[in-house]
């Protein structure tokens, strides 16, 4: 059990001008199980990283002070268990079970004891392999759980999480939410959550702490009173608040646009692998729909992606782009799409990344969004007025000259569509585009997408994220990693 | 997700050696090589570690796949021996049109690419059956190398085939926005600096992550780390060094008594 308590915490990290949180007073008790909310920007990892003692006096200026059971939070590292949210970056070793045994290693825990302890905590997150299942071959959740196993491990008496499902599919998520819940269910744990997805959590916690953007506490109480009383409030702030229906947009009347790409027995095999990722998919893109392409973690869907997106060569079968995607370009309905060259692809079939940073090649976000009009060729007349209209429609003019890497997640999310449409593409290919983004550029870019459908363009919608499929999908496709692969196509009647 | 083989058996007798043992009865045998230049002793060592394969578990059609760059490798010496050498001496075993094989460059080629299989074959045997856990855990133990570097190192392996995708998805999207650099050479060497430059961006950033990941687990907090996994170096182990030693000697040995050494620097 342990208490935290801030007394007027402040942080600026080093070579940025504003503090990243101020003005912080804050006390949570033995056994509390809070969920810290807040705008992008107020700073919930800072504090989170302060709580851990994870904030060195190098790395910024700190004012007042972080206590956990009395003493500075650096002091107490060895009381603090930290669940991260990419699985990828804290698992150290090759072998679960050396995995787990890690911390306990670094505790100086003698050899005969580590063992038994890393039986005890694959136990409470019902890990399903033995000690040497290599770590590379777990699904995402089955590593995130393996992560708490190396956390609880250590037996910590605070337990921090920072969007620890965040990356995961939704039965990954599930299950490590299960975990988590058996973790702090005795308790005996302290326990401080950052996640945007509230609803989800609600079980876990028993009090809502809310940072304001510019410093101190918003709201503080137990979740049926701070989401009774801020809940609005919160919702605009980009907060997914339980009970928060998201807008409903209008699916267009009329029957299917023209047929812009055709896949016929489509699959792709890993150079080596013995099993293809993907195979036999017969799919139709056609303009003025969306189409949504779900499926577990594993099952292939951002191959798919790829592979629609005219950048990767199938293994097996064909993708045939339409006459109205080629109009009229001979040479282009010859060949394939993943043979175009880059420019009659990116005029064509726009894609749109996981991570917008793979995507970034210029040093400001107006050159982003310039730099495929330029490649078009186009008259710079015309370059810059497509420049201004996309900064206007995607609302980054005021970051027109900022470097693209220090946009905040939706900004970033924001910009790598705005670039894609930049080339005013017919078809676009967009991977998880709502990953870990808050409800605020969620909601954006469902109106976003169904805009560009009632403007013609075929989209290509691959995600997990079930209410984002449902509030546009048109047809919707869902892989599975068994066989058969697509199981069905659910063709949606449009009301 | 993809599943490799392994490429040894790790029960057999020579994988299941100290990785250290390994290592140094492979720098054993390398080093009287590269103190003679006889044909003899590199084929002495290279018939004694090719009888040895079976007794590491590797297997053939494994290890010739492992092995194809020092193919390449042997065949460009002996190419050039062939055609650059200084002295064309000795009797013309071939001639093809105007060009002729003479037998003591032939002899001097074959010789060298005997040497280098000799060398690389212990080398790629140690490291083909040696874990890299085991093998940081050692160095831990008994060369006393510091965790902070040797399980650092080990982390940082992990991510490794990360990069691999990194790369992979970096190219794809680079075409995405319209770049491509067709056939165009200096295009070509833009395009690769700037994903080169993004990859490095992503993996230090990656970097960073693990690094605050493990700090938080107690990595490098000054307590004495302890040892999980138990390493042992006994008998067997030290029977490999002597073996190597005496192979290594023996060879020598063997090519002074029939007249052949000839040492590198004379």
């Amino acid at each position: 059990m342990s208490t935290v308590q801030f007394r007027g915490f402040g942080f600026r990290y080093a070579g940025r001008r504003a503090p990243a949180v101020r003005d912080l007073d804050l006390r949570i008790e033995h056994g509390e199980r809070v969920l810290l909310l807040g705008p992008s920007g107020a700073g919930k990892s800072t504090v989170l990283a302060a709580m851990a003692g994870l904030l060195s006096e190098e790395s910024g200026e700190q004012t007042g002070e972080v206590l956990v059971d009395g003493a500075d939070a650096r002091q107490r590292r060895d009381r603090i268990g930290f669940l991260f949210q990419d699985p990828q970056t804290q698992l150290v070793m090759a072998r679960a079970g050396d995995d787990v045994a890690f911390g306990l290693e670094n505790r100086g825990v003698p050899p005969h004891l580590i063992w038994p302890q890393v039986q005890e905590a694959l136990r409470r997150v019902d890990f399903p392999y033995d000690l040497t299942r290599p770590t590379d071959q777990l699904s995402g959740g089955e590593q995130q759980r393996l992560a708490l196993a190396g956390v609880l491990a250590l037996r910590p008496s605070l337990l921090l999480a920072d969007e620890p499902t965040a990356l995961l599919d939704p039965s990954g998520s599930a299950v490590v939410r299960e975990a988590l819940h058996r973790a702090v269910a005795d308790h005996d744990t302290t326990l401080v959550l950052v996640e945007h997805r509230v609803a989800d959590v609600l079980s876990l916690i028993n009090r809502v702490v809310v940072l304001a953007a510019g410093g101190g506490v918003a709201a503080d109480g137990s979740p049926e009173r701070v989401f009774r009383t801020y809940g609005e409030e919160l919702a605009a702030s980009g907060v997914w608040v339980p009970g928060y229906t998201p807008p409903r947009v209008e699916r267009p009347d009329g029957g299917s646009g023209a047929p812009l790409l055709t896949a016929t027995g489509l699959g792709y095999r890993h150079p080596g692998a013995s099993q293809p990722v993907l195979s036999d998919v017969d799919i139709e893109v056609r303009a003025g729909e969306v189409l949504a392409i779900t499926g577990e973690n594993g099952s292939g869907k951002s191959t798919l992606a790829l592979l629609l997106g005219g950048l990767l060569r199938p293994s097996t079968g064909v993708l045939h782009a339409g006459p109205a995607l080629i109009a009229g370009h001979s040479r282009l309905a010859r060949t394939p799409p993943h043979r175009w060259r880059a420019v009659d692809l990116t005029s064509r079939i726009g894609s749109v990344f996981q991570n917008p940073e793979h995507q970034f090649v210029t040093a400001t976000v107006e050159d982003e969004l310039a730099l495929g009009p330029r490649r078009l060729k186009l008259p710079a007349a015309v370059v810059s007025q497509r420049v201004t209209e996309l900064l206007e429609r995607l609302r980054l003019t005021p970051l027109a000259r900022a470097n693209p890497y220090t946009l905040s997640g939706g900004e970033q999310r924001r910009l790598s569509v705005a670039t894609a449409l930049a080339t005013a593409p017919r078809v676009l290919v967009l991977d998880e585009p709502t990953f870990g983004q808050d409800l605020k550029t969620w909601t954006e870019l469902v109106l976003l997408c169904h805009r560009l459908r009632s403007e013609g363009t075929g989209l290509v919608v691959v995600t997990h994220d079930r209410p984002f499929a449902d509030a546009l999908a048109d047809r919707a496709v869902s892989l599975h990693r068994r066989q058969p692969q697509v199981d069905t196509t659910v063709v949606k009647e449009r009301p | 997700m993809r599943v490799t083989q392994p490429v040894a058996d790790p029960q057999a007798p020579l994988a299941r050696r100290n990785p250290l043992a390994k290592l140094a009865a492979a720098f054993v045998l390398s080093f009287p090589l590269l103190a003679t230049l006889d044909p003899l002793t590199p084929s002495i060592y290279l018939a004694v570690e090719l009888a040895v394969v079976p007794f590491t578990g590797v297997r053939w059609r494994a290890l010739a796949r492992v092995m194809w760059p020092l193919w390449l490798a042997a065949a460009g010496v002996l190419f050039a021996q062939l055609v650059f050498a200084a002295e064309r001496t000795g009797r013309v075993v071939a001639s093809l049109g105007p060009f002729e094989i003479h037998s003591d460059p032939l002899t001097a080629g074959i010789g060298l690419a005997i040497r280098i299989f000799a060398v690389a074959l212990p080398n790629l045997l140690a490291f083909a059956t040696t874990d890299p856990t085991d093998l940081a855990d050692a160095l831990v133990r008994y060369l006393k190398v510091p965790a902070r570097f040797a399980i650092g190192a080990l982390a940082a392996l992990r991510l490794l085939p990360l990069l691999v995708a990194e790369w992979d998805s970096l190219g794809m999207a680079r075409r995405a926005r319209g770049i491509d650099a067709g056939f165009n050479p200096i295009a070509r060497l833009k395009l690769f600096g700037s994903t080169l430059f993004a990859l490095l961006v992503g993996a230090i950033r990656r970097g960073t992550r693990l690094a605050t990941a493990m700090e938080a687990r107690g990595f490098d907090s000054g307590t004495p780390r302890t040892m999980a996994r138990s390493q042992h170096f006994g008998l067997a182990d030290w029977v490999l060094i002597l073996a190597a030693v005496a192979l290594a000697a023996g060879g020598l040995a063997l090519s002074v008594t029939l007249g052949l050494f000839r040492p590198v620097i004379s």
